[in-house]
């Protein structure tokens, strides 16, 4: 019944109509998007890492992460591992994700669900690794959404480096909740 | 041109100087000016308090005061975006439409309808240019740092033609000072903090004499520097235009 | 139940007694807003974004009930159970039944305004259950037995070493501690436990898509996700002003809340909830609470397109040197000053005046409220409705007849300025004149311009 009472409210009381704005769409004017993105992702307390197609991530990853025990890699590992990590997510040191596309604007990656096999996994693990293709990075968020078109997945992220606080008297402090670091594979075709 | 002399009922009472500045500023630039003795106030003191119902005999007696002039110059942002928003009569909404077309700050005045390009004026000190709210952001004498223009400001402009001025830059160029009509005695705590505040930023950068486009302000800036004896002086900015005039 | 809270005016000015902390205060507050500038600064056409995102917003308000029924259509075929709520007593109920049907004990929430609104918190209590506020400065507040002090910045009002205490004693961090990064990691580590035993997370909303159902939830923590992906059950609250119509429109409002709230380019998480994940549930409360009854104030209806990005406080140089809690009201600052009065207008008469309007919300506001000019109708209205003190009344009705005849009025000046010459202790007395408490008056001149124009006739 609140239902009914709150649209008939809205209906009453809502304003005459005024028309939607038509949509522009906002140029970046930025070339470099490698460079853009890696700045924009660094300030947010992430890092980049540039490596060519076809070259493996593996040994990188674990030269980042020299005493991480248990990393879920979903790119490179295997699946039986992965499998028998994915048990105890919560003791996850590092996983490893493909995201979509990168903003250079801000350094956001997009994430669906179907890209982390289990939703909560870029947000348990100690640290987050995320590959993109360097040829999916777009300039801004206009852009962002426009290849995303209409994929409208069960669940998607924009995730721009670790998780972070500044709730004690604004000092920021990197690893709040989620992960403590970010690491991105930027891959040049 | 005929311009007519808008002067804020408290700069009247407690300022003349400024209202003789703004006078001679306006006659010196060759303006027939006049100051029609019927005006009392804009109303803006009851309307910020409330009490806007209250201001209809005070709009009907501004509107006999000032219809047909071509111009109407105040030293206050603050008066006349009250006028400019506010200054409504349903008997004579015509006119009252027409007074607030016609009304101008003095500054904005001078720059974009007498179009100054220069002042006669020398003023060699370290000036801090306090930039009233209402002038500012309701008015627009000068870009906010709230957004996002190309910056400009009509006091600064003019400032700038003043023989051996030199303007200080503030931490806060554009925040508010406290006075607030009533709020300057109803949240008498904060409005006193913020105005110290102010002090504080042109005390920093070493500036002596503070002006601005509103008396409001200053007054109340005024009050806590003379309070705390501090060597400071305030000026309106008419009178630092005027000066030497 | 319904006493009236310490007035703004009050409540700043115990505030203001501990000078250190009231400049620390403002001064961090002040530099979110120096970061807000110099970022907004990087993005050209800032002003035409604020444009656009104003109009998306009149747009939905004036279509509000289409796009309800759109969005509650799609969230169904989602999978998603959607619930209205009247008011903050049926949201809190409704809240109460999802937990009662599930037998939940342990129950996570990420940041939610509307939660606080509606008092949530309070409400299970009654029904014995504990929610834990996960939002690390909400988590603070919340052990602290406190509100938030802002929207965004919860617990902005408390200091490190009192943050260590918090701790201390909840948390059993070493005594005296008070470093940031040690107190955030205790945080953590608390916090994931929690997380890892919850059974329901209740979580807010950023935006609410029409055409897809979804939500939209933005965090820094990774807090509402790590409760909404490790609960059965995600319930997520949102106003009915959190819609907007189309998945494309969120790159406005995600390019805009970040930056303007604290400076940063985006949040790091911006997560679009739109199906429940396989095996679990997902409920959405859509709120009224009063918000129709705003939608049909004409002059204060565009604050429903606020996005509580929280800049309005930050730059209200009222608000940072009184404090959040001195507006006594969930939402605070220039936008909860406009809010609450729809609210309640006699328990919040006294917020409307606790502003200079000078206009610096107006400009820092993302979706371009007209929040000073709405302060001001406020009052018109408060006053009108009988919300203000009779001695004001009188006092105004005075100096209107005063100030609407030139006679009269010239004899009150020349008195009055007498007056101040003849007797200035009384007008210095700090009892019968507030201003005279820190400000002395100006030295009241022999003649007034008028006086003198009549002599000189305006020659030079
Ligand atoms: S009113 Fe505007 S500035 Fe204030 S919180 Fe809402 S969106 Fe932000």
């Amino acid at each position: 019944m609140s239902r009914e009472k709150i649209l008939a409210a809205v209906k009453q009381n809502k304003p005459a109509p005024v028309p939607l704005p038509e949509m522009l769409s906002f140029a970046y004017p930025v070339t470099d998007l490698t460079a853009a993105f890696t700045a924009a992702i660094t300030k947010a307390g992430g890092a980049t890492n540039i490596v060519k197609k076809g070259q493996p991530l593996t040994p990188a990853i674990k030269a980042l992460f020299p005493d991480a025990q248990r990393i879920a890699d979903f790119i490179e590992g295997d699946t039986t591992t992965n499998a028998a990590l994915l048990q105890q997510p919560a003791l996850l040191d590092v996983v490893v994700l493909k995201g979509q596309l990168g903003v250079a604007e801000n350094g956001a990656i997009w994430v669906t669900d179907k890209d982390c096999v289990e939703r909560v996994l870029p947000f348990i693990t100690q640290h987050l690794v995320l590959v993109i293709d360097q040829p999916t990075l777009v300039g801004n968020m206009h852009q962002a959404y426009a290849v995303m078109g209409q994929q409208n997945p069960d669940y998607g992220v924009f995730i721009a480096g670790p998780s972070k606080t500044a709730d004690i008297e604004q000092s920021l402090v990197i690893g709040a909740h989620g992960p403590r670091s970010m690491q991105v594979f930027i891959v040049e075709p | 041109m005929r311009v007519a002399l808008f002067i804020p009922c408290y700069v009247d009472q407690f300022y003349p100087q400024v209202a003789i500045a703004t006078l001679k500023l306006l006659q010196h630039l060759g303006l027939e000016v006049h100051y029609p003795m019927q005006q009392t106030c804009c109303g803006q003191p009851m309307a910020n308090g409330g009490f806007e119902h209250l201001t209809h005999s005070c709009n009907s007696n501004f509107i006999k005061a000032f219809d047909g002039y071509d111009y109407i110059v105040s030293p206050s942002g603050s008066c006349v975006l009250h006028v400019k928003d506010h200054l409504h009569d349903h008997q004579q909404e015509t006119k009252a439409t027409q007074i607030r077309q016609r009304v101008y700050e003095l500054c904005e005045f001078l720059t974009d309808i007498v179009q100054v390009q220069s002042i006669k004026a020398s003023f060699p000190k370290k000036v801090a240019l306090h930039q009233g709210c209402h002038g500012q952001r309701g008015l627009k004498l000068a870009a906010s740092t709230e957004t996002v223009v190309p910056w400009f400001s009509k006091p600064v402009q003019l400032l700038k033609m003043v023989e051996g001025l030199e303007l200080v830059d503030l931490d806060r160029p554009d925040e508010c000072c406290g006075f607030g009509g009533t709020f300057c005695v109803t949240e008498e705590a904060v409005s006193s903090a913020m105005g110290l505040s102010r002090i504080a930023d042109y005390a920093k950068h070493d500036a002596h004499v503070v002006t601005g486009t509103d008396m409001s302000c200053l007054m109340h800036q005024e009050g806590l520097i003379k309070r705390r004896k501090l060597n400071m002086q305030i000026l309106h900015i008419s009178e630092v235009l005027a000066a030497g005039l | 139940m319904h006493t009236k809270p310490i007035p703004h005016a009050e409540a700043a000015s115990a505030f203001l007694e501990n000078k250190e902390r009231v400049q620390w205060h403002d001064e961090t507050l002040w530099f979110v807003r120096y970061k807000r500038d110099k970022i907004v600064n990087e993005i050209p056409e800032w002003e035409q974004l604020r444009d656009l995102a104003s109009q998306i917003k009149d747009h939905t308000l004036s279509q509000l009930d289409q796009y309800l029924g759109q969005f509650e259509a799609a969230a169904i075929a989602n999978g998603v159970t959607v619930h209205w709520a009247a008011d903050a007593a049926d949201h809190n109920r409704i809240v109460h039944s999802i937990l009662a049907k599930h037998k939940a004990q342990k129950i996570v929430k990420s940041k939610s305004m509307l939660t606080e609104e509606c008092h949530l918190n309070e409400y299970l209590e009654t029904q014995g259950i504990e929610v834990v506020d996960t939002d690390l400065g909400e988590r603070i507040v919340q052990l602290n037995k406190e509100m938030p002090s802002h929207i965004v910045l919860p617990a902005i009002h408390i200091k490190k070493e009192e943050v260590g205490e918090i701790f201390h004693q909840h948390l059993g961090t070493e005594k005296g501690a008070s470093d940031p990064l040690y107190l955030a990691l205790a945080a953590r580590e608390h916090l994931r436990q929690k997380f890892l035993a919850a059974d329901i997370a209740i979580t807010g909303v950023n935006f609410a898509v029409a055409e897809t159902g979804a939500i939209v939830v933005c965090t820094n923590e990774g807090n509402a996700d790590l409760g909404a992906h490790l609960a059965k059950v995600h319930i997520a609250c949102m106003g009915i002003e959190k819609l907007i119509p189309r998945t494309e429109h969120l790159s406005v409002f995600l390019r805009m809340l970040a930056r303007n709230a604290t400076g940063q380019n985006i949040t790091a998480y911006s997560s679009h909830f739109r199906k429940p994940q396989p095996g679990s549930e997902m409920h959405i409360v859509i709120v009224d609470n009063g918000r129709t009854t705003q939608l049909g104030r004409e002059a204060f209806r565009n604050s429903l397109k606020c996005i509580r990005c929280g800049a309005c406080l930050n730059t209200c140089p009222v608000y940072r040197r009184s404090g959040g809690h001195s507006y006594h009201n969930a939402t605070a600052g220039p936008i909860g000053a406009i809010l609450a009065p729809n609210l309640d207008m006699r328990k919040n008469a006294d917020l409307p005046f606790a502003s200079t309007l000078c206009g610096s919300c107006t400009d820092v506001c993302p979706v371009k409220i007209d929040i000073h000019n709405q302060l001001y109708q406020w009052r018109q209205v408060l006053t009108q409705e009988g919300h203000v003190p009779a001695a004001k009344a009188a006092g105004m009705k005075v100096m209107a007849g005063v100030l609407a005849s030139p006679a009269r009025y010239s004899f009150a000046g020349k008195w009055a300025r007498k007056l101040l010459r003849w007797f200035p202790s009384l007008a210095l007395n700090k009892t019968f004149n507030p201003w005279a408490k820190q400000r002395d008056l100006p030295a009241p001149p022999k003649e007034s311009f008028r006086e003198w124009y009549q002599k000189n006739g305006g020659s030079k």
